[in-house]
């Protein structure tokens, strides 16, 4: 088994009263698919935010690459090859393909822009994703279907040599057929050795791509295990329980938040 | 890899296309470059004698050239879906503490034979009198997240309040010689007016400020997605306060340039500067609501309103229609941008 790309150790995380994570611990190895499900308020977006350096954690260790690191902020994050892919896309309708991809870290030298090269590097990285729906890296974002667009979000959080990539639903908004090429990307996104973390609610998408399933239940990591030894009914009711039969939670209990 | 996936098949080498963004822009752009090129056509038809001179194109260059200025600052703001109401207040403003100061560095506070040491004092003058309202106006924008509209509201009357109160309400008439004859009303290569000159280049560098660097990308990205601007790692309030501040050093520019033209601070008659500064950049093809726009645009919007003006007075129409006629153009101009945004969400 490869050691971890990315770990969290025993962390904590309160905002003003409210704890939101209990000591959680989670592993993301190169070349895999960690899936991080719960339930609404598990503190899924929290745990991602935390290590996109958009929170900063309150106790406990992010080690990344075996070094433990802090994270103060997104460009830091960027710096380690962390990037996150957000549920709201976070692209600007009004540039096209290469210009989102390449926002705030273009190419060129003292201000000014190599479209040239940026072109070049955005069909690329395209291209090496097995992305073909794209007709134009010179099309408006706006122009794009919802697939299309989620394929150019995460297309421009591998562009940066980045090692672990978080994605935050990426499969909610879209249909059948455009879920598929997404998975099918972050398939891809793992067998080329980066660490994936997939958040999602859909146990369908979990179950097909994830290698491990991690779960959080009201803040704190019950399990998290390989996907061959859960079964969906087991992921379920650590979702809604925090425990299924051994797995889980010693004993049912209402955790205080 | 398996991915034999619905969505159409495409053929990847569809021939290189100019991004999207610019082909809009610019069918825009053309559009209103028609429009344009129309009204001369037509005041030429009517009066051909009177409207090629060359004293009625000059003249009408030197009245469009600072507004161009603002008009260039402008353009940013807008494409940062702000918006700048001070920019006639501001130029005001900078005219009069230029003219102040260079009266005051002259023997017997006036500057009438003032040099060129004396001249250039007073250029600084007025950049750095525009770029502390602009930053003002940057920092309540971005930093205090006041919305534009209310924040260079209140610059808008506070800097025309502050000169008034530096001049006590009259206008400072003394302005050096060497500079209203070479800025003011010089001309070179024969027959182009450096005012015209000083404008063009302004108009130069912001489009190539705009079209080829960073700053202007993260402009329009600012303008059409902030969060996603700021997730990216840009420094958005940096750069909007750095809009902002741009915007108010060609205000002062513009001051110097007017200052240089009329001889004098000219207290009273930029009140609407700022709505002709909005309506040039917006009948130019530029968003109110960000992220789409560009500097040749506004160059064509802005001469729209002047071209108006001269033509009616040269074919003897009131010239009281002109207003009427450009509000008429603008309102059809924005509700084109409004229709094309409705058919492009709605697809």
């Amino acid at each position: 088994m490869t050691e971890p790309i990315l770990e969290l150790r025993g962390v904590n995380k309160s905002f003003g009263p409210v704890h939101v994570l209990h000591d959680v611990d989670l592993v993301v190895r190169p070349g895999e698919v960690t899936a991080l499900v719960g339930d609404n308020g598990a503190g899924k977006s929290t745990v991602v935010k935390s290590i996109a350096g958009i929170h900063q954690i309150d106790s406990g260790e992010v080690v990344f690459d075996g070094e433990p690191v802090h994270i103060p902020g997104p460009r830091e994050a960027a710096t380690l090859g962390i990037e996150v892919v957000y549920q709201d896309l976070a692209l600007c309708d009004n540039l096209d393909i290469v210009q989102n991809m390449f926002l705030g870290r273009e190419r060129g030298k003292g201000g000014f822009l190599d479209e040239a090269d940026m072109e070049r590097a955005a069909r690329e990285t395209l291209a090496s994703l097995s992305v073909r729906t794209v007709k134009s890296v010179r099309t408006q974002v706006s122009s794009l279907s919802g697939g299309q667009r989620q394929t150019v979000a995460i297309a421009k959080a591998v562009l940066w040599n980045s090692k672990v990539v978080l994605l935050d639903e990426p499969t909610a908004a879209l249909g059948v057929a455009q879920t598929r090429q997404v998975l099918d990307l972050v398939r891809r996104l793992a067998d080329q050795g980066l660490g994936v973390v997939l958040i999602s609610h859909n146990m369908n998408d979990v179950f097909e791509v994830a290698d491990t399933i991690a779960t959080l239940y009201l803040g704190r990591m019950v399990a998290q295990l390989p996907t061959r030894d859960l079964t969906n009914t087991q992921v379920v009711e650590l979702i809604t329980a925090g425990r299924s039969g051994d797995i889980g939670l010693a004993k049912p209990e209402v955790a205080t938040v | 890899m398996t991915s034999t996936v619905a969505e159409k098949p495409t053929e990847d080498d569809t021939p290189r296309r100019r991004p999207l963004r610019l082909r809009l822009a610019s069918a825009n752009t053309l559009w209103i470059s028609l429009v344009l090129l129309a009204l001369i056509a037509v005041f030429a038809a009517i009066n051909p004698g009177a409207v090629l001179t060359l004293f009625n194109l000059q003249t009408t260059l030197i009245e469009t050239s600072v507004l161009l200025v603002l008009a260039v600052g402008m353009t940013f703001v807008i494409i940062t879906s702000g918006i700048d109401l001070s920019v006639g207040s501001v130029l005001v403003f900078s005219g009069i503490t230029s003219a102040l100061v260079m009266n005051a560095m002259s023997p017997g506070g006036d500057s009438t034979g003032a040099g060129w040491g004396v001249i250039t004092v007073g250029l600084l003058v007025a950049l750095v009198s525009g770029a502390a309202w602009g930053l003002l106006n940057g920092i309540l924008v971005a930093k205090a997240k006041i919305p534009p509209l209310i924040v260079t509201l209140g610059s808008f009357g506070a800097a025309l309040g502050a000169g008034e109160l530096l001049t006590g309400g009259s206008d400072v008439r003394t302005v050096p010689d060497a500079l209203a004859t070479t800025l003011g009303s010089g001309t070179s290569f024969g027959v182009v007016p450096n005012l015209v000159i000083l404008a063009a280049v302004v108009t130069a560098v912001g489009a190539w400020l705009l079209g080829t660097t960073k700053f202007g990308r993260y402009t329009y990205a600012v303008g059409s997605n902030e969060v996603a601007a700021r997730r990216t790692g840009i420094a958005v309030t940096r750069h909007l306060v750095l809009v902002y501040l741009l915007t108010g050093v060609l205000a002062g520019l513009a001051g110097f340039m007017s200052l240089a033209y009329f001889r004098t601070t000219t207290l009273t008659s930029h009140s609407t500067d700022n709505l002709n500064a909005i309506a040039g950049v917006v009948l130019g093809g530029t968003s109110l609501f960000g992220g789409v726009g560009s500097i040749i645009g506004t160059v064509v919007g802005v001469f729209i309103p002047a071209v108006l003006q001269k033509g009616f007075v040269i074919i003897g129409v009131n010239v009281y229609w002109q207003p009427i006629a450009v509000a008429i153009v603008l309102v059809a101009a924005v509700w084109f941008d409004q229709a094309r945004r409705r058919a492009r969400n709605s697809r």
